[in-house]
């Protein structure tokens, strides 16, 4: 067999079914938030993002080709000049980017734009396989962490300069892979802690009741334990830490930019303004809540249709699924989302090479961070960041990067037969 | 140890997939608040508001219609002035009134519309469509007002206005919401249910900007609307307008009926208003300068006054008498002046002379022969029964409670019983002597004068009476109307015994009334002085025409005109000759009833 000819035989068709059926069940909602009963146009109309959708669909297809018929070397040899080329091009976008409502997001000539922050994505992912691939690269050791960490941070600014935080919060998603690769414990524990700390203090008004928790714990602390003062000295300032982390918080949250101090708000009390802050999770959340068990029906939804809801066929696309397909549509999408990330896990674990388990957990860690996060703000349990669904929200960079993404580790996984075992 | 991290990281998975499940689940299923805050979002529920009925003359010509008005909406949110200078020019507005009407409309919502500029013309509203498209966030909205082509009317037809809440509580079926119009007074109060139609309900769907989106459901939950019935009211345009114009600057009552169905020809209560200007914006305004005028030009007196009847009730004592066998046409009384005061006419007199000279002293006999019959020794008791006997017999007559008529507020006058003699003056302790003023109609009597024109109709009929009412037909239909105006009435007594009355009233015109005297036309009528303690009497008439086919029945009544000879006769004879005739052929006598001096 040449190495070079597509191995259909080994292709995961769970994974690539579960993606067809994830970007129809999409193309099918964009057209639902397009479908007006009084100018009624056809899914396929190309003056409709149904229509336009389609296109990128075909697209998408054309790419999925190419990297099947491409060679798994490719990826692997070349990844460092992908993720410079893409580090290059988000150098440039805010040179020479076009500006929209104060971002600059898209680079291209006319009509062809694209968005680098998506693709870049994957680059990084791969990037971070490549130099990750090495059996003596330790995440327990400071030098190898500060490299990791380094080819992660990079995009990450360059996306804040746009400045885009929604997207470049999803790269710190690489976390969870590099977990799967032995960063330590304990870092996640006091990242997870003091995420968990910020939202007590952002959720609970009296910062004073939790200080006065703390101070409790710590006393209790020493209290039970040896009571050497060397280890007074340690909880005390770990308490007072603690308490001024505290009280630092609600000042950064006021030094904040005015629209992020409110979607940070409207987390905690979603009615603190429903026609203002409030209004794009309320009525995403009356869109997806009205929906019922079995939803009003294809095309027969109100909410989105009608424009209560903003961005319905990007970032919100998911409230026209709850709408008009109700709990049951929420379940399948989910199930299917979840069954994606399950069948990734199962396919980056029997991977020979060290290169392509990296990969993949990239990719599931950025899609599971897509998918958390999308579906969790339209529902109001997370703050409200741009972030596209997977598959799912209409434009071309968003397809096209997730179909890279995942393609790219499809290809990888069908070539593992012919793949030297380096895996450590 | 490294080995369960690809296990941790499924179970994050699972995890957060159960979470998402799980609120959703919350969310969509059991919590249903959702669905509700959908509809009000997006599904309109627009009510068809149809047109209310017409209301014509007995003729056909228009009474009431509904006339449409075209108020200019906005949507803040949506609207774009642009040139302000140019808009101003376009819409025929000043700088400062588009601002303030602007700046209320913002304050009221952004999203929803309120009026811009009020009421425009029909002209204005053609010149304006044109340049509506122009502004986004622009509409306009057509509502109608009650309109009276011929300003009349006022008092019988009513008024419509905002219903109020106690209305609405009353309101069991449901089918009135707040701020509808409903029927307040007269035949709009009365034919409400005919009037008003069936509203329809329109469920739309909208967007977010409330624009437009098609029917909900393809309209599945949609009625349609019915428009109301027209009325064709028994109100002769021309006769009403005709009194109207002679009533006027004068206050009293003038009830014109058909006696053969019992159609209210005409009905003027003065002083009357304009009807139009209790439609609309306007109403709250005009209605409160109304309500405080002192001359009272809301009061409906032809059926809210109530005055003592007067000489007129003799022919009703004559009736009675004549019926009962007390009295016969040759039964004569001494004209006694001890007894109770009358003027100067050949004496004695028989009943026919009693009736034409209008004879006090003749009546207070009489009235003592039909009250006390013997029928107990005691003369107390004996006055008791009599008058309760008596006062049967001219309830009879449509007196002493409401006729019943299509109009609420109808007041039934007052004829006294026993017992209200029980209670001023002690059981047993009144007689004869205490009530003789009845026999004359004085004392304790009150009568409306649509009662009095109805007695008109009787004695016309001979005898009996339709229940005097507006309305002619519903939709066209004369059988619409209700059961109660198409029965015909007795009042008990016998039609020979009015052969006599009717001569003698065509009679007493010669001696009371030679104003209402026509050559030519044989008008039958008994003029009446209501007492007025606190001033000049008011002047009564009531009458019938043609004597012998008698087609109007007529009561007049001018307050503080003096005797009925003058004032009230003239005018009924006026009216009767303009139903008849249709034309006035004594200006002189019209005239004289418009200059209004009848005191000298």
């Amino acid at each position: 067999m040449k190495e070079s000819e597509v191995q259909i035989n080994r292709v995961d068709w769970i994974a690539v079914s579960i993606y067809f059926a994830l970007v129809a069940i999409g193309w099918f909602n964009i057209y639902a938030v397009v479908y007006d009963s009084q100018v009624e146009k056809s899914i396929f109309d190309l003056s409709i993002s149904s229509g336009k959708q389609l296109v990128w669909i075909g697209t998408a297809v054309g790419l999925i080709t190419l990297i099947m018929v491409a060679d798994y070397r490719f990826f692997e040899n070349l990844s460092l000049v992908i993720y410079l080329i893409f580090l290059l091009i988000l150098i440039v976008t805010p040179i020479f980017g076009k500006e929209v409502n104060g971002q600059i997001l898209s680079i291209g000539v006319g009509e062809f734009r694209i968005q680098p922050g998506e693709f870049a994505k994957f680059a990084t992912a791969l990037a971070l396989a490549k130099v990750m691939e090495r059996p003596t690269f330790d995440l327990s050791k400071r030098n190898y962490q500060a490299i990791a960490f380094g080819v992660l941070l990079v995009p990450i600014l360059l996306i804040l300069l746009q400045p885009d935080t929604g997207t470049a919060m999803v790269y710190l998603s690489l976390l969870i892979m590099f977990y799967r690769e032995g960063l330590p414990q304990w870092y996640y524990a006091l990242g997870l802690g003091s995420v968990g700390i910020t939202l007590l203090a952002l959720g609970v008004d009296n910062n004073l009741y939790l200080a006065a928790i703390i101070v409790l714990v710590v006393g209790a602390l020493i209290y039970l334990g040896k009571r050497s003062w060397q280890r007074i000295l340690a909880f005390s300032l770990i308490g007072i830490g603690l308490i001024a982390y505290i009280y630092s918080i609600d000042f950064v949250v006021s030094k904040l930019p005015p629209h992020q101090q409110n979607r940070i708000m409207v987390l905690f009390n979603p009615d603190i303004d429903p026609l203002g802050v409030g209004w794009n999770v309320t009525q995403s959340k009356i869109a997806i809540g009205s929906g019922g068990f079995f939803g009003k029906g294809y095309l027969e939804g109100t909410q989105t249709k009608f424009d209560f809801v903003p961005e319905q066929d990007t970032d919100f696309i998911f409230c026209t699924l709850g709408e008009e397909f109700g709990w049951m549509g929420s379940f399948v999408v989910i199930s299917l989302f979840a069954g994606l990330l399950y069948r990734l896990v199962i396919m980056a674990e029997r991977q020979k090479t060290r290169f392509s388990r990296i990969y993949g957990y990239g990719v599931v860690s950025i899609l599971l961070f897509h998918f958390m996060v999308n579906i969790a703000m339209t529902i109001g349990l997370f703050p409200v960041v741009g972030i596209p669904l997977p598959f799912f929200s209409y434009g071309g960079s968003s397809l096209w990067s997730f179909t890279v993404l995942l393609f790219i580790f499809i290809k990888l996984d069908s070539s593992r037969a012919s793949q030297l075992g380096r895996i450590s | 140890m490294r080995d369960q991290r690809p296990a941790v990281i499924l179970l994050v998975i699972f995890l957060i997939s159960g979470v998402l499940l799980v609120k959703l689940f919350a969310i969509q299923v059991l919590d249903d608040s959702f669905l509700k805050r959908a509809e009000s979002n997006a599904i309109q529920r627009i009510v068809d508001h149809p047109y209310r009925g017409l209301v014509y003359d007995r003729t056909g010509k228009l009474m009431v219609f509904n006339n449409p008005i075209f108020d200019l909406m906005v949507v803040p949110r949506e609207f774009n002035v642009g040139d302000t200078a140019k808009f101003c020019e376009l819409f025929r507005i000043s700088k400062e009134e588009l601002i303030t009407s602007y700046n209320a409309a913002k304050s009221y919502s952004k999203v929803k519309p309120s009026p811009l500029i009020k009421q425009l013309s029909t002209k204005d509203f053609a010149r304006i469509q044109d340049f509506l498209v122009d502004y986004p966030g622009l509409f306009i909205l057509t509502r109608s007002v009650r309109s009276y082509p011929s300003a009349t009317t006022a008092h019988a037809l009513g008024y419509i206005g905002e219903i109020s809440g106690n209305q609405l509580e009353k309101d069991t079926a449901e089918y009135y919401s707040q701020g509808d119009y409903v029927g307040l007074s007269g035949l709009e109060k009365y034919y409400e249910k005919e009037l008003r139609g069936r509203k329809g309900v329109k469920y739309k769907m909208v967007n977010v900007r409330g624009v437009d989106k098609g029917p909900f459901k393809e309209g599945e939950y949609d009625t349609i609307s019915m428009a109301g019935q027209n009325l064709t009211s028994t109100i002769d345009l021309d006769l009403q307008r005709y009194g109207e114009m002679l009533m006027n600057g004068k206050t009293g009552s003038v009830v014109a009926i058909e006696p053969k169905t019992g159609e209210i020809l005409a009905m003027i209560s003065a002083p009357f208003y304009d009807p139009n200007q209790l439609t609309g914006a306007e109403f709250g305004k005009t209605y409160k300068k109304l309500n405080r005028d002192n001359s009272k030009p809301l009061f409906n007196r032809p059926i809210m006054a109530t005055y003592p009847p007067g000489s007129i009730f003799k022919i009703v004592q004559s009736l009675i008498g004549l019926q009962e066998g007390v009295l016969t046409p040759n039964s004569t009384f001494a004209c006694n002046r001890s007894l109770v005061a009358c003027h100067n006419h050949p004496n004695p007199v028989n009943l026919f002379g009693a009736i034409r000279n209008s004879c006090n002293p003749y009546y207070h006999q009489a009235f003592r022969q039909i009250i006390n019959r013997e029928v107990s020794s005691n003369t107390f008791k004996d006055t008791e029964i009599g008058l309760n006997a008596w006062r049967e017999k001219v309830l009879k007559f449509g007196l002493g409670s409401p006729l019943g008529m299509d109009m609420t507020g109808e007041k039934g006058g007052d004829i006294p019983s026993s017992k209200l003699y029980d209670r001023i003056y002690g059981a047993g302790h009144w007689k004869y002597s205490t009530i003789y003023s009845l026999s004359i109609g004085q004392g304790e009597m009150q009568v409306t004068p649509l009662q009095m024109a109805n007695l008109a109709a009787i004695f016309a009929n001979k005898g009996y009476y339709y229940t005097p009412h507006l309305v002619k037909a519903i939709d066209g239909n004369p059988k619409k109307i209700p059961a109660k105006f198409q029965q015909k009435i007795s009042v008990g007594v016998d039609a020979r015994h009015f052969d006599l009355i009717q001569d003698a009233m065509a009679e007493a015109l010669y001696g009371t009334a030679n104003r209402a005297v026509m050559t030519d036309l044989v008008i039958a009528g008994k003029t009446g002085t209501a007492q007025n303690p606190h001033g000049e009497d008011h002047s009564v008439f009531i009458a019938f025409a043609p004597k012998d086919n008698p087609t109007i029945a007529i009561a007049v009544y001018v307050e503080n005109a003096g005797w009925g000879g003058r004032a009230a006769a003239s005018t009924a004879s006026l009216m009767i000759e303009k139903y008849i005739r249709r034309t006035i052929s004594r200006p002189e006598l019209q005239d004289y009833v418009i200059a209004g001096n009848f005191i000298y």
